[in-house]
């Protein structure tokens, strides 16, 4: 009993330290998420106010006579859902394209050698060291030579211009973490260079495929200096650009201006959720020893 | 089914700063259908580039391989008609065995009732029926290994090639894996080329085995041949578990005999009858290396006539008694050499730090040129 209490005490000890440290860092991830969600409940309840209470002080999330008007506004009265066909399809176009090119380009990197290799993944780096606003007029400048400017086309291609630096480096370090001696079993098996790479290689790259296209999906969707700069019409504003419209210098419609921006996070959300479940690593644990 | 003819091929790597690397240099072999060849040697000898080239998973640098009467240096490995079993497995971890196993026959396009009919064949050739719906990440070493095997055995190829398949396994299954690829080449009567730095697995599987080192072909020939008659110090040394025993020493002439006599504090001092050894007369007077295996060392039994004992026998310093059951292994001090021996007595821990008479089995010894490493015939 006597030599037992001495042993229970460092126990117990060891396990309200524990517990201390879990109550710790709780404490941390709330104050972190409380950071992250204020702002977003300010915007909810900008959005649900009634536009005679825009300038209130009140704190409460849903305000006092809380309304959907400045979403019904938004999406009847605004060109809104034109934006947001707009969006979509320049950032769905900017992420398959990415895609496409950055999974064949980091293939070639991981895979083959040849002359310039080196060269071209320094390249890709040193690219991504300019600020993006350092590039505006060299960009605006082509585009106009090659009229594209106030078109789809040419956001396509700048946002899968910017994005392709980093994607491609991310598949390339994904790609060489795939032993070769599954594409040479493949190879053996039967497959050409390019059956081994889209039957083997790309299936087992999902969840760095997965980020890459995520990662372009929303810089296309959340980018607006570039937009702003190309695209000059109305009708074919993306969603910030669109957004952008509601502020003026006289006055800005805070609650249109709160509820486009809630409307425009949530397919990003969505996409987030649905793509999560392929954000699984060690997908290819098992293939061989080690 | 086929034979296979590696003809004067050679790999050049380019170098790091602008010189070469042979990693292998002008190997020729001729693999019969239905052989079973071991290619073995040290780690880097170039076997494994050796057998990559004839999958053609490795360019040739110069020279040429057949399958069957086909030169394939230019055919893709698809295109060969081979199969190969890798050191890591290699199954493709997003499929399940039966899909691993199927893969191949898949972009064959066989129809599916018969590559139902070939992996259920060769899933219960193997034993892993109960498996072909699992992932590769949920089977052990062995099961990988096997099916890994299978999805070679599905495809019903000209030539297996086998890539240090054992390696990576732990050494009971390894034994058992061993005896079940001999099986496998006995029930299949197929061509297989297997790499290995393991001698005892070269030793038990081939039926001809190539040991290289340093990219070159040392010898080609049985394994009974090679251990019995190594061409030269790296063959006699190479195979064999624990390896043969190098004493340098002298030559001299004896009447009717020649004499080695070991280096200056060694006790050894054995004649040999010169009519059995032409090739040693050149070298009366020279250093050379006598090699005698483990179990042609044997404690001298006394009952023996004094006159054999004499021209066979030495004695030696017994530093370390290993007793294995059915028989000992003896580490001896001559004085200038460390030997080992192999005996059928059953000796014990007590014999260490005594002094013994032992004797050689001279008919079994070997000479060899200790400047060309060649052995004297």
């Amino acid at each position: 009993m006597s030599r037992r209490a001495p042993i229970l005490a460092a126990e117990a000890r060891l396990s309200l330290s524990r517990s201390a440290r879990t109550a710790l860092s709780y404490l941390a991830l709330f104050v972190f998420t409380l950071f992250a969600l204020y702002p977003i409940s300010r915007i909810v309840t900008l959005a649900l106010r009634p536009g005679d209470q825009l300038l209130s002080s009140s704190l409460a999330l849903i305000p006092h006579g809380a309304t959907l008007a400045n979403f019904r506004t938004l999406i009847f009265e605004t060109p809104f859902l034109r934006w947001l066909g707009n969006s979509t399809l320049i950032a769905l176009a900017v992420t398959i394209t990415g895609v496409a090119l950055a999974s064949t380009a980091g293939y070639a990197l991981s895979r083959y050698r040849f002359l310039g290799r080196s060269t071209t993944l320094n390249g890709l780096l040193v690219t991504q060291m300019f600020p993006a606003t350092m590039l505006l007029l060299p960009l605006y400048l082509i585009l106009i030579k090659l009229s594209l400017i106030n078109s789809y086309l040419g956001v396509v291609i700048i946002y899968t211009a910017t994005a392709l630096p980093f994607c491609i480096w991310q598949l390339k370090g994904y790609y060489d973490t795939i032993p070769l001696s599954l594409e040479e079993a493949a190879g053996i098996d039967g497959c050409t260079r390019w059956q081994s790479f889209y039957l083997i290689v790309l299936p087992l790259s999902a969840p760095a495929i997965v980020i890459t296209a995520l990662f372009s999906f929303m810089t296309a969707w959340n980018e607006y200096v570039v937009a702003a700069l190309v695209l000059q019409d109305v009708e074919i504003f993306t969603l910030p650009v669109g957004l952008k419209m509601f502020q003026s210098n006289m006055s800005t419609q805070w609650g249109l201006y709160a509820a486009g921006a809630l409307l425009v996070s949530i397919p990003v959300v969505i996409l987030f959720l649905f793509l999560s479940r392929f954000l699984i690593s060690g997908l290819s644990s098992g293939a061989v020893k080690g | 089914m086929a034979k296979v003819s590696v003809k004067n091929v050679f790999k050049i790597y380019p170098g790091e700063k602008g010189g070469n690397v042979t990693a292998v240099k002008d190997v020729s072999l001729e693999i019969a259908d239905r052989e079973f060849v071991v290619l073995v040697g040290p780690s880097g000898c170039g076997k494994s580039t050796t057998l990559r080239m004839i999958a053609g998973l490795e360019e040739i640098s110069q020279g040429d391989v057949y399958i069957g009467d086909k030169r394939v240096n230019d055919v893709a490995p698809k295109d060969r008609d081979i199969a190969m079993v890798f050191q890591n497995y290699a199954l493709y971890p997003h499929m399940s065995v039966y899909d691993n196993l199927a893969f191949g026959l898949k972009l064959r396009k066989y129809p599916k009732a018969e590559i139902k009919k070939r992996v259920i064949d060769a899933a219960s050739i193997l034993g892993i029926e109960a498996l072909l719906e699992r992932k590769p990440k949920a089977l052990s070493g062995g099961q990988r290994q096997r099916v890994a095997v299978g999805r070679a055995i599905v495809r019903q190829p000209k030539v297996f090639l086998f890539d240090e398949p054992l390696s990576n396994l732990d050494a009971k299954m390894r034994v058992q894996m061993r005896t079940e690829i001999t099986k496998l080449h006995q029930r299949l009567q197929a061509t297989m080329i297997y790499v290995t730095h393991d001698q005892v697995e070269a030793m038990t599987m081939g039926d001809r085995i190539v040991v290289m080192n340093n990219g070159v072909v040392q010898q080609n020939d049985t394994p009974l041949a090679l251990y019995n008659a190594p061409v030269n110090l790296f063959v006699a040394g190479f195979l064999g578990s624990p390896p043969m025993n190098f004493i340098t020493g002298t030559l001299k002439p004896e009447g009717d005999k020649i004499r080695f006599r070991e280096i200056e504090g060694g006790t050894i001092d054995v004649a040999f009858p010169a009519a059995d050894r032409p090739a040693a007369r050149e070298f009366i007077g020279q250093n050379v290396i006598l090699g005698i295996r483990p179990e042609d060392i044997e404690v001298a039994t006394f009952s023996r006539k004094e006159g054999r004992a004499a021209a066979t026998g030495f004695p030696a310093i017994v530093d370390i008694v290993e007793p294995m059951g059915a028989e000992t292994s003896l580490y001896l001090q001559t004085g200038a050499h460390t030997l080992v021996c192999r005996s059928q007595g059953a000796l014990d821990h007590r014999e260490a730090g005594h002094r013994l008479q032992f004797e050689m089995t001279l008919a079994k010894a070997h000479l060899f040129d200790p400047v060309s490493t060649k052995r004297l015939s």
